[in-house]
């Protein structure tokens, strides 16, 4: 069984579709905030991990999580700045079982093909696929967070035990 | 078939755009007459519905697998109506290198 890297494009999106300035001149300027731009904020700023750790969480390397994370503040400082809105780019799917990987091209697709023996992919015709509940994803690091101030820190261990340098309670 | 890629640029050398509904280009391919045509994605800068309305555009051309890097809900539910095939590219390609593979 093939362990695919986790694919960083599922999301849970936020359930709010972006800002707007209050009272703003210029109403059709616009800034697109990608999820991977939202994500960076959320954990650098928000539940303010480390970048190593922000770039772990999300399956990416630090540098390229510092690239996304630098685009993101630039865009809200735009934003803020000119008065332009900000706007998400849509929620993503979520793959289901009618989602199929393939392993010789790595494109995933979907099908509504019952008989596993007609599938093939959708792309290169390889009958080298995987239906995505049958595929075992590469358990990443754990997660634990604060019971009191949700400060989260991640742990290349599940047995570790850690406390929050804050509350001093253990992290679950 | 035809099937739609989306393309930041109007050339067969460009990258495939990782955005369906905010991508510059379409690149519209006829799998029997090799030809490929290449639309604009007018809904590109649009503050909503970007998605949807791009989805509806691209059906309009009759095509019958789309290719791009990711998929909102919305857009999935309406190829799904339409019996439009979705396929999601994890890798860096151009139009060209998605063409051959077809
Ligand atoms: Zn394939
Ligand atoms: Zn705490």
């Amino acid at each position: 069984m093939v362990r695919p890297k986790r694919n960083r494009r599922i999301y849970i999106s936020p359930d709010f579709k972006g800002f707007s300035p209050i009272g703003a001149i210029n109403k059709s300027s616009v800034v697109i905030m990608s999820f991977d731009e939202y994500e960076a904020i959320r954990l650098a700023d928000y539940e303010l991990l480390h970048q190593k750790d922000a770039a772990l969480r999300m399956s990416i390397s630090r540098p390229t999580f510092s690239r996304i994370y630098e685009s993101a503040r630039r865009k809200v400082a735009q934003a803020f700045v000119t008065g332009a809105s900000i706007v998400f780019e849509g929620g993503k799917i979520y793959f289901d079982s009618n989602w199929f990987l393939c392993e010789d091209c790595n494109a995933w697709f979907n099908s509504h093909e019952h008989d596993v023996s007609k599938i093939y992919c959708a792309l290169c015709e390889s009958k080298k696929t995987l239906r995505f509940s049958d595929i075992e994803f590469e358990s990443d690091t754990s997660y634990l967070s604060c019971p009191k101030c949700k400060r989260t820190a991640c742990l290349k261990e599940k047995k570790q035990k850690i406390a929050c340098p804050d509350c001093k309670i253990e992290l679950q | 078939m035809k099937v739609a890629i989306t393309s930041v640029g109007n050339t067969v050398d460009s990258s495939v755009d990782s955005r369906f509904g905010r991508c510059s280009f379409f690149a519209l391919y006829d799998t029997e007459s090799g030809n490929v045509e290449f639309v604009e994605n007018n809904e590109k800068n649009a503050i909503e519905g970007a998605g949807p309305a791009a989805a509806q555009f691209v059906a309009s051309f009759g095509v019958q697998k789309v290719i791009s890097g990711e998929f909102g809900q919305k857009v999935k539910a309406i190829f799904d109506q339409l019996k439009i095939q979705l396929i999601v590219i994890q890798d860096e390609k151009t139009v060209a290198d998605i063409i051959k593979m077809l």
